[in-house]
């Protein structure tokens, strides 16, 4: 039933295309090659290595700039999750990027690379998509590019402007807002992050993470239109989402929260970079009535990223008890925000 | 909610639609209909040569394109090792013909083979594959999923993904160096198959594809081999060859700063006597600049074994250029052992955790696949017409011996239209000067080359030749590698003809000094020495003989010019004598003389 569904919607969007081709003027250059707009593109594509490595775990992933300064969009991944992210500008200037910030909701990114003058999308005139809108996919799909080898460039179309939450629960994924859905295979290993554009080559999404269906098992390729994701993209730039905990000699209050005083066990901390799940709440303490549950993923401390059990206790300590802790916990497929107050 | 959205979907069509209802045919834009036209123009022309292979036995099959009016066709070594010597092809005219394998290029994933039945077989225009850019529109047709069961191939349309793409081999098989990257449907079964550009002219070989998480189905990314380097190949593929592909003899590694800079060099290869040595940095190679390590696989993997390329090397500041000769990527003992034993199967993915090195290729990107359709080979007997089987004659180190005759007896007929030497049985008496670093040797040198023994005088001294003992004593003049030796098995081989000289087989074509294009090969052996025998395929007369009696020194090698006729025969007069970098002497002959058999010589 699900699978005919999407069948139906396909075809019917094919037809669009179909339909906008023969009375759209921009079809006379059907024949022509995208060569020229590609060239201009390719310099502002990035190719990003960092962690992973592991079966089904991709070193690599897709990114494209944002600024003459160096700031790069992407996807928020295990890739970022490294000491040293590499990134290779497409001339094969390499640089090491620093995480600017990200954004759990939207699972965005922001890296920062120290270049000036460099070719890059302007978020502000990216332009939006219709159905039947003709696109091109740039990404390093695969890692096929390395060094100065220029990113794969895919052609297709919008098949539908969507919303993700409508198949609530069939994606592993935060993002809830509107999907191009896009015919053509863009979503493959590494291509996350990677641009889509118009067939001018102006930018109108980011290619999503991988996503599949758990109802269908089909894999998903789509787009998050930028317009989603522009104010988050700021805000990151401006500061919040910060990765990093405080500096070391940031003034810290005499008498911190601490896990003991919210009541929260965290799982044990035997890796470099625990995740920071919990694994045991006190019956009655702030943690229990302020709805905390086993099994929750802790991603935000008052607004700054937390990715490890030392980050989260470290971060706890710049806190003071009398203040109130702002927490951002991943529940299953859920974002969660809970407050918590010491009595 | 779900009902909700689709009905919203529906609504937009129908918006769509209402304009459409209104507008007229003649309203679509001249542009549009003549886009149409073109697309309609250059898939129906390319359709027509494609092939879909079927390997006899139900051992699966894909897809190929004929190239030559004669029937020679290009495919996959992955398609074409499976179905063996003979194999049945259908075209979209409907028929279906009888093929037999010609030659295999099992390194570059490449197979040449002959269909039978017609002298006129629609064929593939090759276009210059350097020139296709990413963004162009292409077209893939072939027998995905063996679907041409009623003959009509299949035509997938994308653009150009990427080019120059470099795809690691398995092992040391099926290297997709410096390909061409498309997101046309590339399927199981459209292995060997052409993509062809926007104009339908050929520009590729499809042959893999990238898979991962979602099946062996095409997901956008499939590999072409550019035409560009089969054209290198063809003439070894019609030799009925096993091509080897070429190496340098030298690793190459990237340094921190990013250079690509010679990690080790085997002391006994080319490279290394032009002057190549560990730590010099890779600038140029076949005058493509060389700046990762991925480039240069990229340059190097388009070459047969065999060919020579110039290369230019920066050190201490300063840059050389030199030509190199490549050596094979195997031994030839090791090629034949590794198609005995081994499936052309993609290695195992080797995970790590380790950053990239830089300036190579991760280790641990996906192995593409190749894409061969149906069942995996399973030997079995096939029953081979009588007048087929004559045109598959097994040899080893070729895939059909059957063409390399062919090709022999084409180069041979050609050298000797010009003059016929079988008669010439008695003693050759050459008389002239020689020029030795831009000096006339006061002197004259005089030759004489006879049925077993060559005598001759040079600046250097008296020279003789015996060919009852080794040559590899016999390597005079001096300096020279071996002169006198290879005048003298050029008149036995001028004498006796390639049949009864000795162990002669055409190698293929490649570039010569002094032949515009590329030359054609034949390589003869006798007593411990080989010899290369370069022929120019526009008046078929021997531009080049090399001498080579041990592979780890330079042969001994001369270009002849200045034919003229004597006694009915075109003959060189003029012979530059070269060993290495320089130039031993250009000798030029004065007097020529065919003496009668049985007469000594003064």
């Amino acid at each position: 039933m699900i699978s005919c569904h999407w069948i139906d919607r396909r075809a019917g969007a094919l037809l669009c295309l179909a339909v906008a081709s023969c009375i759209a003027p921009s079809a006379v250059y059907a024949q022509s090659s995208f060569a020229k707009v590609i060239d201009e593109v390719q310099p502002k594509i990035v190719k990003i290595f960092g962690a992973g490595g592991l079966r089904g775990l991709e070193p690599y992933q897709s990114g494209f700039l944002i600024s003459g300064e160096g700031h790069i969009l992407t996807v928020w991944s295990y890739v970022l999750d490294s000491d040293v992210i590499a990134v290779y500008l497409n001339d094969g200037r390499k640089y090491n990027a620093e995480v600017v910030g990200m954004d759990p909701r939207t699972e965005i990114a922001v890296l920062k690379i120290g270049a000036e003058g460099l070719a890059h999308f302007n978020l502000d005139e990216a332009v939006p998509l219709d159905p039947g809108s003709r696109v091109l996919a740039f990404s390093n799909l695969y890692g096929v590019a390395f060094g100065d080898e220029e990113a794969s460039v895919l052609k297709g179309a919008v098949a539908a402007k969507t919303d993700l939450a409508a198949r609530r629960g069939a994606y592993e994924t935060n993002y809830r807002g509107a999907v191009y859905i896009l015919d053509a295979m863009t979503n493959n290993p590494g291509a996350a992050g990677g641009a889509l554009t118009d067939r001018r080559g102006q930018l109108a999404g980011l290619l999503g993470k991988e996503l599949r269906s758990s109802l269908t098992n089909v894999w998903l390729d789509y787009a998050i239109p930028v317009g989603e994701i522009a104010t988050t993209t700021d805000e990151i730039i401006a500061g919040r989402f910060r990765p990093t905990p405080p500096m070391e000699d940031t003034k810290k209050p005499k008498e911190p929260h601490s896990l003991a005083l919210l009541g929260m066990q965290l799982v044990p901390d035997f890796l470099p970079r625990t995740p920071p799940f919990v694994e045991g709440i006190k019956a009655g303490s702030p943690a229990a009535k302020g709805g905390v549950r086993i099994g929750d993923l802790v991603l935000f401390v008052n607004d700054r990223v937390v990715q490890s059990c030392k980050q989260l206790s470290h971060e706890l300590t710049f806190v003071d008890r009398l203040d109130p802790l702002k927490l951002v916990i991943q529940r299953d497929q859920e974002l969660v925000e809970i407050t918590l107050e010491l009595e | 909610m779900r009902i909700a959205t689709l009905a919203g979907l529906w609504l937009t069509i129908a918006m769509v639609q209402g304009p459409l209802a209104i507008a007229e045919v003649s309203e679509v834009a001249p542009a549009v209909l003549s886009a149409e036209q073109q697309r309609i123009a250059a898939i129906a022309k390319a359709t027509r040569s494609a092939v879909a292979v079927f390997a006899n036995g139900g051992n699966g099959g894909g897809s190929g394109v004929v190239i030559t009016p004669d029937g020679y066709a290009l495919t996959n070594y992955h398609v074409a090792q499976p179905a063996g010597s003979y194999m049945k092809c259908s075209m979209a005219d409907g028929q279906l013909y009888d093929a037999v394998i010609v030659g295999i290029d099992p390194v570059g994933d490449v197979a040449l083979i002959k269909l039978l039945g017609r002298d006129d077989f629609p064929t593939a225009v090759m276009a210059d594959s350097d020139k296709v850019a990413v963004g162009d529109w292409c077209f893939a047709v072939g027998n995905p999923f063996l679907l041409a069961t009623d003959f009509q191939p299949t035509v997938t349309y994308g653009i150009v993904s990427g080019v120059h793409r470099y795809q690691p081999p398995a092992g040391t098989l099926l290297e997709y160096a410096d390909c061409i990257q498309t997101d046309a449907a590339i399927n199981p079964g459209n292995s060997g198959g052409p993509l062809y550009n926007a104009d339908g002219d050929l520009i590729g070989i499809n042959g893999r594809g990238s898979f991962e998480k979602r099946g062996r189905v095409n997901v956008g990314v499939g590999y072409a081999i550019s035409i560009n380097q089969i054209k290198k190949f063809l003439g070894c593929l019609r030799a009925g060859r096993i091509v080897d592909h070429a190496t340098l003899g030298a690793t190459v590694s990237a340094s921190d700063d990013g250079r690509v800079m010679v990690s080790n060099i085997l002391e006994t290869c080319d490279a290394y006597r032009r002057g190549l040595r560990y730590d010099d940095e890779i600038v140029r190679f076949d005058g493509r600049p060389i700046r990762t390590v991925n480039a240069f696989k990229n340059a190097l993997g388009i070459y047969p074994k065999g060919w020579r390329v110039p290369l230019t090397y920066r050190r201490e500041g300063q840059e050389h250029e030199i030509s190199v000769r490549l050596m094979g990527v195997h031994a030839e003992s090791e090629l034949l052992a590794l198609l005995k034993s081994a499936k052309p199967e993609p290695g195992p993915e080797r995970p790590d955790g380790n950053p990239p090195p830089d300036g190579d290729k991760p280790e641990r990107t996906p192995r593409p696949m190749p894409m061969p359709g149906g069942a995996r080979p399973r030997p079995e007997a096939v029953k081979v017409p009588p007048e087929i089987q004559k045109m598959i004659e097994p040899r080893e180190s070729f895939a059909n011996y059957y063409f390399n005759k062919l090709e022999q007896d084409r180069v041979w007929k050609a050298a000797t239209a010009s003059g016929d030497f079988a008669a010439a049985t008695g003693n050759w008496k050459f008389t002239g000067t020689m020029t030795v670093g831009g000096q006339a040797a006061a002197a004259p040198v005089e030759v004489a080359l006879g049925e077993s023994v060559s005598k001759g005088t040079f600046p250097t001294g008296p020279a003789a030749v015996d060919e009852k003992q080794d040559l590899d004593a016999q390597l005079d003049p001096p300096e020279s590698g071996g002169l006198l030796a290879a005048l003298h098995l050029w008149r036995q081989l001028l004498v006796a003809g390639p049949a009864k000289f000795g162990e002669v087989h055409y190698y293929g074509e490649a570039p010569y000094a002094g032949v515009a294009g590329l030359a054609d090969v034949l390589v003869a052996t006798r007593n411990v020495a080989e010899m290369n025998l370069a022929f120019d395929p526009a008046n078929g007369r021997l531009a080049v003989l090399e001498l080579t009696i041990d592979t780890d020194v330079d042969p001994c090698e001369l270009r002849m010019s200045d034919y003229r006729e004597v006694d009915g025969r075109q003959v060189p007069h003029q012979i530059e004598v070269r060993r290495g970098d320089g130039i031993v002497g250009t000798i030029s002959w004065s007097q020529i003389e065919f003496l009668p058999a049985g007469e000594a010589k003064p």
